[in-house]
Protein backbone atom coordinates (compact mmCIF):
# COMPACT_ATOMS: atom_id res chain seq x y z
CA UNK A 1 0.00 0.00 0.00
CA UNK A 2 1.61 3.84 -1.12
CA UNK A 3 2.21 5.64 1.31
CA UNK A 4 1.36 9.00 1.85
CA UNK A 5 4.41 11.54 3.66
CA UNK A 6 4.27 15.22 3.88
CA UNK A 7 7.23 17.71 4.09
CA UNK A 8 6.47 20.24 6.45
CA UNK A 9 7.69 22.76 8.60
CA UNK A 10 5.02 26.16 9.15
CA UNK A 11 8.37 28.38 8.61
CA UNK A 12 9.54 28.88 5.10
CA UNK A 13 13.58 28.67 4.36
CA UNK A 14 14.20 26.07 6.64
CA UNK A 15 14.87 23.28 3.85
CA UNK A 16 11.55 21.62 3.21
CA UNK A 17 12.61 21.44 0.05
CA UNK A 18 15.84 20.43 -0.12
CA UNK A 19 14.75 17.38 2.48
CA UNK A 20 11.81 16.23 -0.11
CA UNK A 21 14.20 16.14 -2.75
CA UNK A 22 16.95 14.15 -1.06
CA UNK A 23 14.08 11.73 1.00
CA UNK A 24 12.23 11.41 -2.72
CA UNK A 25 15.57 10.38 -4.22
CA UNK A 26 17.42 8.05 -1.47
CA UNK A 27 14.05 6.68 -1.23
CA UNK A 28 14.08 5.76 -4.91
CA UNK A 29 17.80 4.89 -4.72
CA UNK A 30 16.48 2.24 -2.68
CA UNK A 31 14.32 1.03 -5.17
CA UNK A 32 10.95 2.18 -4.18
CA UNK A 33 9.07 3.38 -7.02
CA UNK A 34 8.73 7.50 -5.36
CA UNK A 35 6.98 10.54 -6.78
CA UNK A 36 7.67 14.17 -5.36
CA UNK A 37 4.34 16.58 -5.62
CA UNK A 38 5.32 20.09 -5.15
CA UNK A 39 2.04 21.50 -3.35
CA UNK A 40 3.74 25.21 -3.62
CA UNK A 41 1.23 26.49 -5.79
CA UNK A 42 2.40 29.70 -7.24
CA UNK A 43 5.96 29.34 -5.80
CA UNK A 44 6.84 26.55 -7.16
CA UNK A 45 11.23 25.67 -6.68
CA UNK A 46 11.17 21.66 -6.20
CA UNK A 47 11.57 21.43 -10.20
CA UNK A 48 14.67 23.80 -9.70
CA UNK A 49 16.24 21.67 -6.85
CA UNK A 50 15.75 18.54 -8.93
CA UNK A 51 17.57 19.78 -11.32
CA UNK A 52 14.08 19.83 -14.32
CA UNK A 53 13.08 22.76 -14.71
CA UNK A 54 13.24 22.80 -18.31
CA UNK A 55 10.98 19.95 -18.83
CA UNK A 56 7.92 21.04 -16.74
CA UNK A 57 5.04 21.01 -19.82
CA UNK A 58 2.12 20.33 -17.44
CA UNK A 59 2.10 20.55 -13.53
CA UNK A 60 -0.01 19.95 -11.00
CA UNK A 61 -2.81 21.87 -11.29
CA UNK A 62 -3.33 21.14 -15.03
CA UNK A 63 -4.37 17.48 -14.20
CA UNK A 64 -6.02 18.33 -11.19
CA UNK A 65 -8.34 20.34 -13.83
CA UNK A 66 -8.37 17.48 -16.31
CA UNK A 67 -5.87 19.72 -18.76
CA UNK A 68 -3.81 16.60 -19.33
CA UNK A 69 -3.13 13.44 -17.63
CA UNK A 70 -0.72 12.49 -14.97
CA UNK A 71 1.30 10.35 -17.01
CA UNK A 72 1.80 13.35 -19.41
CA UNK A 73 2.49 15.92 -16.50
CA UNK A 74 4.88 13.36 -14.94
CA UNK A 75 8.56 14.50 -15.20
CA UNK A 76 10.86 11.32 -14.91
CA UNK A 77 13.82 11.73 -12.68
CA UNK A 78 17.05 12.14 -14.90
CA UNK A 79 19.53 9.93 -12.31
CA UNK A 80 17.09 7.97 -10.72
CA UNK A 81 14.73 5.25 -12.28
CA UNK A 82 12.15 5.28 -9.76
CA UNK A 83 11.72 8.91 -9.33
CA UNK A 84 9.43 11.40 -10.39
CA UNK A 85 8.25 14.66 -9.96
CA UNK A 86 4.66 16.48 -10.10
CA UNK A 87 5.85 20.13 -10.50
CA UNK A 88 3.04 22.84 -9.20
CA UNK A 89 1.68 25.29 -11.17
CA UNK A 90 3.36 28.89 -11.49
CA UNK A 91 0.68 30.78 -12.32
CA UNK A 92 -2.37 30.30 -11.16
CA UNK A 93 -3.67 30.35 -7.15
CA UNK A 94 -3.75 28.38 -4.56
CA UNK A 95 -7.58 27.80 -4.29
CA UNK A 96 -6.80 25.48 -7.33
CA UNK A 97 -5.87 22.92 -4.80
CA UNK A 98 -9.57 21.30 -4.17
CA UNK A 99 -10.04 18.57 -1.73
CA UNK A 100 -11.61 16.49 -4.16
CA UNK A 101 -9.12 16.94 -6.80
CA UNK A 102 -6.09 16.31 -4.45
CA UNK A 103 -8.13 13.11 -3.91
CA UNK A 104 -8.69 12.23 -6.77
CA UNK A 105 -4.57 12.30 -8.05
CA UNK A 106 -3.57 10.76 -5.08
CA UNK A 107 -5.75 7.63 -5.24
CA UNK A 108 -4.69 7.66 -8.82
CA UNK A 109 -0.85 7.81 -7.78
CA UNK A 110 -1.40 5.12 -5.26
CA UNK A 111 -2.11 2.66 -7.83
CA UNK A 112 1.65 2.62 -9.24
CA UNK A 113 3.64 4.51 -6.50
CA UNK A 114 5.42 2.71 -3.26
CA UNK A 115 5.65 6.58 -1.85
CA UNK A 116 4.29 9.69 -2.57
CA UNK A 117 6.18 12.70 -1.06
CA UNK A 118 4.64 15.97 -0.58
CA UNK A 119 6.23 19.05 -0.54
CA UNK A 120 4.53 21.23 1.68
CA UNK A 121 4.47 24.96 0.94
CA UNK A 122 5.13 27.37 4.13
CA UNK A 123 2.67 28.54 6.23
CA UNK A 124 -0.75 27.13 7.48
CA UNK A 125 -3.05 28.12 4.12
CA UNK A 126 -4.78 26.18 2.15
CA UNK A 127 -1.69 24.71 0.19
CA UNK A 128 -0.14 23.42 3.22
CA UNK A 129 -3.18 22.39 4.63
CA UNK A 130 -3.69 20.33 1.52
CA UNK A 131 -0.29 18.95 1.52
CA UNK A 132 -0.77 17.04 5.20
CA UNK A 133 -4.25 16.20 4.73
CA UNK A 134 -4.13 13.16 3.25
CA UNK A 135 -0.72 12.33 5.07
CA UNK A 136 0.48 8.61 6.27
CA UNK A 137 3.33 9.93 7.71
CA UNK A 138 5.14 13.64 8.23
CA UNK A 139 7.96 14.73 8.32
CA UNK A 140 8.31 17.71 10.30
CA UNK A 141 11.30 19.95 9.07
CA UNK A 142 13.53 22.20 11.89
CA UNK A 143 15.71 24.76 12.83
CA UNK A 144 17.14 24.79 16.26
CA UNK A 145 16.43 28.19 16.17
CA UNK A 146 12.76 30.02 17.83
CA UNK A 147 10.84 30.45 15.79
CA UNK A 148 11.08 27.13 13.36
CA UNK A 149 10.46 25.45 16.91
CA UNK A 150 7.66 27.32 17.62
CA UNK A 151 6.11 26.83 14.28
CA UNK A 152 6.92 23.13 14.09
CA UNK A 153 5.17 23.29 17.24
CA UNK A 154 1.99 24.61 15.46
CA UNK A 155 2.43 22.32 12.49
CA UNK A 156 2.43 19.31 14.83
CA UNK A 157 -1.07 20.93 16.15
CA UNK A 158 -2.48 21.24 13.05
CA UNK A 159 -1.46 17.56 12.02
CA UNK A 160 -3.12 16.26 14.93
CA UNK A 161 -6.33 18.23 14.85
CA UNK A 162 -6.84 19.04 10.93
CA UNK A 163 -5.79 16.28 8.98
CA UNK A 164 -8.25 13.37 7.81
CA UNK A 165 -6.80 10.92 9.76
CA UNK A 166 -7.04 12.94 12.71
CA UNK A 167 -10.85 14.27 11.21
CA UNK A 168 -11.67 10.13 11.05
CA UNK A 169 -10.27 9.51 14.35
CA UNK A 170 -7.81 6.16 12.51
CA UNK A 171 -4.78 6.45 13.72
CA UNK A 172 -2.64 9.31 13.87
CA UNK A 173 0.04 10.84 11.98
CA UNK A 174 3.09 9.06 12.27
CA UNK A 175 5.34 11.94 12.86
CA UNK A 176 9.19 12.41 12.17
CA UNK A 177 11.66 15.14 13.24
CA UNK A 178 14.49 16.27 10.55
CA UNK A 179 16.95 19.02 12.86
CA UNK A 180 18.26 20.98 9.74
CA UNK A 181 21.59 23.71 9.52
CA UNK A 182 22.66 22.28 12.90
CA UNK A 183 26.02 23.83 14.04
CA UNK A 184 27.77 21.24 16.51
CA UNK A 185 30.46 24.34 17.25
CA UNK A 186 27.47 26.94 18.20
CA UNK A 187 25.61 24.19 20.21
CA UNK A 188 28.90 23.66 22.45
CA UNK A 189 29.35 27.00 22.69
CA UNK A 190 26.12 27.48 24.07
CA UNK A 191 25.04 29.70 21.23
CA UNK A 192 22.14 26.96 19.60
CA UNK A 193 19.44 25.09 20.95
CA UNK A 194 20.74 21.15 21.26
CA UNK A 195 19.49 18.05 18.98
CA UNK A 196 18.05 17.00 22.36
CA UNK A 197 16.19 20.88 23.12
CA UNK A 198 14.34 20.38 20.13
CA UNK A 199 13.32 16.88 20.54
CA UNK A 200 12.48 18.14 24.16
CA UNK A 201 10.40 20.77 23.31
CA UNK A 202 8.58 19.14 20.12
CA UNK A 203 8.78 15.93 22.12
CA UNK A 204 8.36 13.80 18.61
CA UNK A 205 10.85 11.00 17.57
CA UNK A 206 14.08 12.13 15.92
CA UNK A 207 14.36 10.97 12.20
CA UNK A 208 17.64 12.80 11.36
CA UNK A 209 19.76 15.73 11.99
CA UNK A 210 21.27 17.36 9.20
CA UNK A 211 24.46 19.45 9.73
CA UNK A 212 25.04 23.01 7.94
CA UNK A 213 26.89 22.62 5.04
CA UNK A 214 27.93 24.57 1.86
CA UNK A 215 27.23 21.70 -0.08
CA UNK A 216 23.53 21.95 -0.26
CA UNK A 217 23.40 25.14 -1.24
CA UNK A 218 26.09 24.39 -4.45
CA UNK A 219 23.81 21.02 -4.43
CA UNK A 220 21.08 23.46 -5.13
CA UNK A 221 22.63 25.86 -7.76
CA UNK A 222 23.41 22.55 -9.96
CA UNK A 223 19.69 20.85 -9.57
CA UNK A 224 21.11 17.90 -8.16
CA UNK A 225 19.51 16.84 -4.91
CA UNK A 226 22.51 17.07 -2.00
CA UNK A 227 21.53 13.06 -1.37
CA UNK A 228 23.72 12.26 -4.41
CA UNK A 229 27.00 14.51 -3.08
CA UNK A 230 28.02 11.08 -0.94
CA UNK A 231 31.38 13.21 0.02
CA UNK A 232 29.17 15.86 2.02
CA UNK A 233 27.82 15.82 5.48
CA UNK A 234 24.53 16.52 4.59
CA UNK A 235 24.55 14.47 1.85
CA UNK A 236 25.51 11.42 4.20
CA UNK A 237 22.99 12.73 7.05
CA UNK A 238 20.12 12.34 4.60
CA UNK A 239 21.14 8.99 3.27
CA UNK A 240 21.54 7.92 7.20
CA UNK A 241 17.66 9.39 7.40
CA UNK A 242 16.59 8.13 4.48
CA UNK A 243 17.72 4.03 5.74
CA UNK A 244 16.19 4.75 9.18
CA UNK A 245 13.03 5.77 7.82
CA UNK A 246 13.33 2.18 5.62
CA UNK A 247 13.08 0.72 9.74
CA UNK A 248 18.02 0.56 9.59
CA UNK A 249 19.49 1.43 13.07
CA UNK A 250 21.96 4.44 12.51
CA UNK A 251 23.54 5.79 14.95
CA UNK A 252 23.16 9.37 14.80
CA UNK A 253 26.05 11.43 12.94
CA UNK A 254 27.48 14.80 12.56
CA UNK A 255 26.49 16.23 16.41
CA UNK A 256 29.69 16.96 17.58
CA UNK A 257 32.45 19.12 16.56
CA UNK A 258 34.80 17.37 13.98
CA UNK A 259 38.07 17.49 14.91
CA UNK A 260 40.26 18.59 12.06
CA UNK A 261 43.71 17.22 11.74
CA UNK A 262 46.46 19.02 10.22
CA UNK A 263 46.73 17.22 6.92
CA UNK A 264 42.98 17.74 6.80
CA UNK A 265 42.98 21.40 7.44
CA UNK A 266 45.67 21.93 4.20
CA UNK A 267 44.24 19.70 1.80
CA UNK A 268 40.85 19.73 2.58
CA UNK A 269 37.66 16.94 2.72
CA UNK B 1 34.18 49.93 28.28
CA UNK B 2 37.79 49.64 29.26
CA UNK B 3 39.99 47.41 27.47
CA UNK B 4 39.81 44.91 30.52
CA UNK B 5 36.43 44.59 29.77
CA UNK B 6 36.81 44.23 25.90
CA UNK B 7 38.99 41.13 26.68
CA UNK B 8 36.47 39.56 29.08
CA UNK B 9 33.72 40.24 27.18
CA UNK B 10 32.34 36.59 26.31
CA UNK B 11 29.83 35.75 23.96
CA UNK B 12 26.54 34.92 26.36
CA UNK B 13 25.28 31.62 25.93
CA UNK B 14 21.85 31.71 24.77
CA UNK B 15 20.45 28.32 23.68
CA UNK B 16 19.08 27.69 27.55
CA UNK B 17 16.98 31.32 27.34
CA UNK B 18 15.76 30.23 23.72
CA UNK B 19 14.95 26.74 25.59
CA UNK B 20 13.31 28.73 28.20
CA UNK B 21 11.44 31.16 26.08
CA UNK B 22 10.16 28.42 23.96
CA UNK B 23 9.13 26.37 26.55
CA UNK B 24 6.89 28.95 28.53
CA UNK B 25 5.32 30.09 25.49
CA UNK B 26 4.65 26.13 23.79
CA UNK B 27 2.61 25.59 27.09
CA UNK B 28 0.81 28.52 26.50
CA UNK B 29 -0.37 27.64 23.02
CA UNK B 30 -1.15 24.23 23.73
CA UNK B 31 -3.76 25.50 26.52
CA UNK B 32 -5.32 27.60 23.94
CA UNK B 33 -5.58 24.87 21.22
CA UNK B 34 -8.40 22.86 22.45
CA UNK B 35 -10.40 26.16 22.80
CA UNK B 36 -12.95 26.38 19.99
CA UNK B 37 -12.86 28.85 17.78
CA UNK B 38 -15.95 31.10 18.60
CA UNK B 39 -14.42 31.44 21.58
CA UNK B 40 -12.68 35.00 21.34
CA UNK B 41 -15.69 36.47 19.46
CA UNK B 42 -17.77 34.97 22.35
CA UNK B 43 -15.72 37.10 24.54
CA UNK B 44 -15.87 40.11 22.79
CA UNK B 45 -19.98 39.77 21.87
CA UNK B 46 -20.33 38.90 25.62
CA UNK B 47 -18.56 42.09 26.09
CA UNK B 48 -20.54 44.49 23.87
CA UNK B 49 -23.67 42.83 25.61
CA UNK B 50 -22.05 43.86 29.00
CA UNK B 51 -20.54 47.17 28.55
CA UNK B 52 -24.20 48.61 27.54
CA UNK B 53 -24.97 48.79 31.17
CA UNK B 54 -21.27 48.56 33.34
CA UNK B 55 -18.30 49.73 31.94
CA UNK B 56 -15.78 46.74 31.60
CA UNK B 57 -13.02 46.00 29.99
CA UNK B 58 -11.82 42.62 27.64
CA UNK B 59 -9.64 42.06 30.35
CA UNK B 60 -12.06 41.99 33.18
CA UNK B 61 -14.27 39.30 31.23
CA UNK B 62 -13.06 35.54 31.57
CA UNK B 63 -14.32 32.73 29.77
CA UNK B 64 -12.71 29.26 30.96
CA UNK B 65 -13.63 25.89 29.01
CA UNK B 66 -13.22 23.21 31.02
CA UNK B 67 -13.67 19.28 29.97
CA UNK B 68 -14.77 16.58 32.68
CA UNK B 69 -15.45 13.32 31.14
CA UNK B 70 -18.11 14.21 28.54
CA UNK B 71 -19.52 17.05 29.93
CA UNK B 72 -17.72 20.73 29.02
CA UNK B 73 -18.01 23.85 30.94
CA UNK B 74 -18.54 27.06 29.97
CA UNK B 75 -17.15 29.62 32.86
CA UNK B 76 -17.48 33.22 32.53
CA UNK B 77 -16.28 35.57 34.79
CA UNK B 78 -16.55 38.94 34.59
CA UNK B 79 -15.21 41.18 37.72
CA UNK B 80 -17.25 44.56 37.73
CA UNK B 81 -15.38 47.95 38.67
CA UNK B 82 -15.68 48.73 41.83
CA UNK B 83 -17.86 51.74 41.36
CA UNK B 84 -20.37 49.96 38.89
CA UNK B 85 -20.93 47.59 42.13
CA UNK B 86 -21.67 50.60 44.24
CA UNK B 87 -24.31 52.30 42.30
CA UNK B 88 -25.96 48.83 41.33
CA UNK B 89 -25.71 48.16 45.63
CA UNK B 90 -27.71 51.94 45.81
CA UNK B 91 -30.32 51.17 43.03
CA UNK B 92 -31.28 47.99 44.77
Amino acid sequence: MAKVIVVTSGKGGVGKTTSSASFATGLAMRGNKTVVIDFDVGLRNLDLIMGCERRVVYDFVNVLNNEASLKQALIKDKRCDNLYILPASQTRDKEALTQDGVERILNELKEDFDYIICDSPAGIEKGALMALYFADEALVVTNPEVSSVRDSDRILGILAAKSKRAIEGVEPIKEHLIITRYMPKRVEMGEMLSVDDVRELLSIPLLGVVPESESVLSASNAGVPVIHDEASRSGQAYSDLVSRFMGEELPMRFLNVEKTGLLKRIFGT
Amino acid sequence: MSLLDYLRRKKKPTASVAKERLQIILAREHAGRHEPDYLPALKQELLDVVSKYVKVDLADVKVNLDREGDCEILELNISLPEEERKLMANAD
